[in-house]
C-alpha cells in the first residue's frame, strides 16, 4: 500500500476508536397490525410465565400437586399427567431436538420471528420501553430528557423508572424460582426468610439480569451478546419472509415538498424516517437486510400510517421474500403466501418435526412404569454352607415409577432347585418368590440370597418382578448362579 | 504499517494495520464491552486479595476470607457428623434387639456397619467378608461362637483370646502330635476319621482305628459326631467348611500343632455405637441367626457366653 495521499491523512484526523459509545434507542409509539400482534404474544407469553407454577395438579397423596414442577432435588419433572424420571431425560432431549428443528422451520418459513416476536430478550425489552413511555414520554420527550442537565425531574423520572424496571425485573427472576418447588409453600417461605439461600441467590441474579438486559442493554443484547442471529440469519433463504423495504417503489426517496420541486418523479418513500423513529433497536431498515433488524415489523406499521396519511397504498415497507423482491422489480406477480410457506424445505422441516414428535407421544405411550435390575455381588462370589448347599447375593432394585405404593411378586425363574431369601429375613423361611412393597414414586433396593443344594451347577436364571395390582405390569433381570464351577457362561 | 483509510467495498474505516496486504476494517466493540473487561480485572484484584491465589515458595497467600478447600472439607465433615449425631444417639441408647427390630435402625446400623467394616475388618476378613484360611468366612452359617447378633457383638467386643481381655473367648486345642500326646499314626487315623465326619472319604481301616482316639481325645470339645461346640469355639467338623483346610496335610497339621486364632477386642478400640453397627451388619450378611429365644432354664442361658454381653 502506498499510503500518505491527502486524502488518506485526512480521514486519518477524525479517526473512530477502537470501542464505539452506545447510540441510545428511543422508540416511537405505533399502533398497528403488526404492533397489536406483539401486544398478543407478549401478553401470552408473560401470562405462560407468570402463571404456569401456580396451576395445581392433583396426582394423590404420593405426588406432588403443581402442574409443571422441576423436582431438582428429587430429580423428578412432572408436567400435568406426565412424570419424567432421570433415566427418561431423552423425552426432554427430544423435545430440545424438536425445538431446533422447529426452529429450522419457522426460520426457513417466516424469518427471525423467534427475535420478533416470542424471544424473553424482546418481550421485555418492549415491556420496559412502555414503561419508558409512561414514565418520560413519547420518543421526543425522551430524546429531550437524555439532553437535560441531572434536575430535580430529571431524577425523580428517572428514579421512578429505574424502580419499576427493578420492580418488573424482581417481579421475573422471582417467578422462577417457583418452576422448582412447591410454589404456595416456596413464596412463604421466601417472604419470611426460611427459603433456601439458592432461591434468594437464583432471584436475585435473574433480578440483576432482567433489570440490566432489559432496562439498558436492551438491542446490544441481539447484536453483540446472542448467536441466535448469526445461526438464524444463516438459516434464511430466498424464499424465508423477511421485512424488506421495497426500494423499487420507494426510491428516490424525498419528501412531498421535495417532490413538488422535483423535475423527475420521486419514488413512493417521503423520507418521513418514521420507520427509523419506531424500531426498538435504532437500525434504518432502508439499507436492507442487516443483523441488527429482529423484524419485529413495527416499520411496517409505521410506514403504512405514513402511507395511509399521504393516500400512497400500504406496504412500501412489508414481509417479502428475497425471491418475490427480485419479481417484484421487475413488474411480475409475486409467488402466493401459501406457496412461499409450504414448499420443499419447509415440508420436510416438519415432516421431520412431527415424526419426532410422533415418535415421543408413542413411548410415552410405550414407556414401563416398573422395573427390575439386578447386580450380583462378585466378593464373594458364593458362599459355601454348612450343608454343601452353595449361596448366591444379588442386590435387586425394584423401581416403582407410579405415585402409589406397589406389592410386586419378585421370582425365581430357571433356578432349579433354588430358594432366597432377603437380608430382613431368616435363612429358614427362604421360598421361590417373594413379595415385596415398594412406596410410591421409589425405587427400592433389596438384598437377595438365593440358595441351592449342594452338588448344583451353575447356572444361568432370571429375577422375575410381577405387579400384584389390576394395571399389572412385568420386568426380567438375568443374571448368574456361581458355584466353584464357575457361574455358567 | 499502512495508515487507516476508508475501504472501497464496505465503507469502514480501516485499523491501519496490515500483513501482506491483508487488512482489518474496525467494526468498533460497544464501549460496554470495555468496561465489563475492566470490570473483570478489578474483579480479580479482589479477588487475589480474599482468596488464596499467588504461589510462594512453600504455601500460597492465604486470602483474607480464610477460605481453604482442606477447611471447607472440614466443614463440610463437621456438618455431615452433625447430621448422623441424632440417629448415633438413638443407636446408642436402642439395645440390640430394638436395633434389630426397628426397620429404620436395623438398616442405619447395617450402612453404618458396612462402612465400619471397610475400616477396620476387612484385613483379615476380606472385602466382601468371604475370609481366608485361618480367618472365618463371616457370611456363611457356620459360626464358631455363635452367630446370633448378641454372640456376634460379644465376639467383636471382646474378641477371641485376646490377652488382658477377662471376658474373651477363651479355649485352646492341645497340640495332639508336637506335645506326644498322640503319635504319628494315631495323628493319620484320627485325620481320617475327621474326613469321614465331613464326607470327605470312604471309612477306612485308619478310620476306623481313628474313631477310637477320636472318642478318647476329641469328642469332648467337637462332640461326638463333629457336631462342634460353640460353648468352647470348637469348630463343627461334619460340615462342608474348613476354616483351615480339610485336606488331609492340613488337618494333620492341626492336629499335630493345633491352632490358636486370635481376634483383637474392639470394644476399647472402637465406640460402643460402632460395634453395635458391625454386629447388625454382620449378622446381615445371611448368615446371622436368631437370637436364642429365652426359654432354656435363665441359669443356663446366664452360663452361656452369649448371654455375658455387657
Amino acid at each position: 500500500m502506498t499510503a500518505h495521499d491527502p486524502k488518506m491523512s485526512a480521514d486519518h484526523s477524525n479517526e473512530i476508536g477502537l470501542y464505539a459509545k452506545r447510540k441510545s434507542v428511543f422508540p416511537k409509539a405505533i399502533d398497528g397490525r403488526f404492533r397489536r400482534f406483539k401486544w398478543l404474544v407478549m401478553a401470552v407469553c408473560l401470562v405462560i410465565y407468570w402463571v404456569t407454577p401456580w396451576i395445581r395438579w392433583d396426582r394423590g397423596p404420593y405426588a406432588p400437586d403443581q402442574a409443571v414442577l422441576i423436582d431438582l432435588a428429587n430429580r423428578r419433572f412432572f408436567m400435568f399427567d406426565i412424570e419424567i424420571w432421570p433415566h427418561e431425560f431423552y423425552f426432554v432431549a427430544g423435545l430440545l431436538i424438536m425445538a431446533g428443528i422447529g426452529l429450522f422451520l419457522v426460520t426457513s418459513a417466516v424469518g427471525r420471528a423467534w427475535c420478533g416476536y416470542a424471544c424473553p430478550q424482546t418481550v421485555w425489552t418492549d415491556l420496559f420501553q412502555h414503561v419508558d413511555r409512561l414514565i418520560d414520554g413519547d420518543r421526543n420527550a425522551q430524546l429531550r430528557l437524555q439532553k437535560a442537565p441531572w434536575n430535580a425531574e430529571r431524577i425523580g423520572k428517572r428514579a421512578l423508572k429505574w424502580a419499576i424496571y427493578l420492580a418488573i425485573s424482581f417481579a421475573t427472576g422471582g417467578a422462577w424460582i417457583f418452576y422448582f418447588a412447591d410454589a404456595p409453600t416456596l413464596q412463604h417461605e421466601f417472604w419470611t426468610g426460611n427459603a433456601a439461600p439458592v432461591a434468594y441467590a437464583t432471584t436475585f441474579v435473574l433480578t440483576m439480569t432482567t433489570f440490566i438486559f432489559g432496562g439498558f442493554m436492551r438491542e446490544q443484547v441481539c447484536i453483540y451478546m446472542c448467536p441466535w442471529p448469526r445461526i438464524q440469519t444463516a438459516m434464511l433463504d430466498e424464499r424465508s419472509l423477511i421485512v424488506t423495504y421495497k426500494d423499487w417503489r420507494g426510491e428516490p426517496r424525498g419528501s412531498l415538498k421535495a417532490a413538488q420541486k422535483a423535475t423527475t418523479p420521486l419514488g413512493d418513500c417521503i423520507d418521513c424516517m418514521q420507520c427509523v423513529a419506531v424500531c426498538p433497536t435504532g437500525i434504518d431498515i432502508r439499507e436492507g437486510p442487516q443483523i441488527g433488524c429482529i423484524t419485529c415489523a413495527l416499520c411496517i406499521d409505521a410506514c403504512d400510517k405514513a402511507m395511509a396519511d399521504v393516500g400512497r397504498p400500504r406496504g412500501l415497507i412489508d414481509y417479502c421474500t428475497l425471491e418475490d423482491a427480485e419479481k417484484e422489480k421487475r413488474g411480475e406477480a409475486p409467488t402466493p403466501l401459501l406457496k412461499t410457506i409450504f414448499r420443499p424445505r419447509t415440508l420436510v422441516y416438519f415432516g421431520i418435526w412431527s415424526a419426532i414428535g410422533l415418535a415421543l407421544l408413542f413411548m410415552l405411550g410405550q414407556r414401563a412404569r416398573l422395573d427390575l435390575s439386578v447386580a450380583k455381588d462378585r466378593n464373594p462370589e458364593y458362599v459355601m454352607l454348612s450343608d454343601g448347599a452353595i449361596r448366591n447375593a444379588y442386590t435387586l432394585k425394584l423401581r416403582n415409577m407410579e405415585a402409589r405404593p406397589r406389592t410386586f411378586t419378585v421370582a425365581l425363574e430357571g433356578l432349579d432347585g433354588g430358594a432366597m431369601f432377603t437380608d430382613e429375613m431368616e435363612a429358614a423361611s427362604a421360598r421361590k418368590a417373594l413379595s415385596i412393597e415398594v412406596p410410591a414414586d421409589t425405587t427400592k433396593p433389596v438384598r437377595v440370597y438365593a440358595i441351592r443344594p449342594r452338588g448344583s451347577a451353575p447356572a444361568q436364571f432370571a429375577f422375575v418382578m410381577t405387579a400384584n395390582d389390576d394395571e399389572g405390569g412385568t420386568d426380567r433381570a438375568q443374571t448368574t448362579f456361581t458355584t466353584a464351577q464357575g457361574n455358567g457362561q | 504499517m499502512a495508515k487507516s483509510r476508508i475501504d472501497d467495498a464496505t465503507g469502514v474505516e480501516t485499523v491501519g494495520h496490515e500483513w501482506d496486504g491483508i487488512e482489518e476494517l474496525n467494526n468498533p466493540l460497544p464501549r460496554w464491552w470495555l468496561w465489563t473487561f475492566y470490570a473483570c480485572i478489578v474483579f480479580s484484584i479482589g479477588y487475589c486479595v480474599a482468596y488464596p491465589a499467588w504461589p510462594l515458595i512453600d504455601k500460597a497467600t492465604a486470602g483474607t476470607l480464610g477460605w481453604s478447600s482442606r477447611g471447607q472439607l472440614e466443614g463440610e465433615m463437621k456438618a455431615e457428623a452433625a447430621r448422623k449425631a441424632g440417629l448415633l444417639a438413638e443407636l446408642d441408647r436402642a439395645s440390640l434387639e430394638q436395633i434389630a427390630t426397628d426397620p429404620r435402625l436395623r438398616r442405619a446400623a447395617i450402612d453404618g456397619g458396612r462402612a465400619a467394616f471397610k475400616v477396620n475388618c476387612i484385613q483379615c476378613h476380606g472385602n466382601g467378608a468371604a475370609g481366608s484360611p485361618g480367618y472365618p468366612n463371616l457370611n456363611d452359617d457356620d459360626w464358631l461362637w455363635g452367630g446370633d447378633v448378641a454372640s456376634i457383638h460379644q465376639t467383636l467386643v471382646h474378641g477371641i483370646r485376646q490377652p488382658g481381655d477377662d471376658a474373651t473367648r477363651m479355649s485352646q486345642m492341645p497340640a495332639f502330635g508336637r506335645d506326644g500326646i498322640l503319635n504319628a499314626v494315631q495323628v493319620q487315623d484320627v485325620v481320617s476319621h475327621v474326613r469321614v465326619l465331613a464326607g470327605e472319604e470312604k471309612p477306612s481301616a485308619s478310620s476306623q482305628r481313628g474313631a477310637q482316639v477320636y472318642a478318647d481325645n476329641c469328642a469332648v470339645c467337637h462332640g461326638t459326631a463333629g457336631e462342634g461346640s460353640r460353648m468352647v469355639g470348637a469348630p463343627r467338623l461334619n460340615d462342608a467348611i474348613w476354616l483351615y483346610g480339610g485336606d488331609r496335610k492340613t488337618l494333620t497339621q492341626t492336629v499335630t500343632n493345633a491352632r490358636y486364632g486370635v481376634m483383637p477386642s474392639w470394644g476399647n478400640r472402637l465406640d460402643p455405637v460402632t460395634v453395635k453397627m458391625l454386629a447388625a451388619y454382620v449378622h446381615s450378611l445371611g448368615g446371622g441367626e436368631e437370637t436364642p429365644a429365652p426359654e432354656a432354664a435363665p441359669a443356663e442361658a446366664a452360663a452361656g457366653p452369649a448371654a455375658a454381653t455387657k
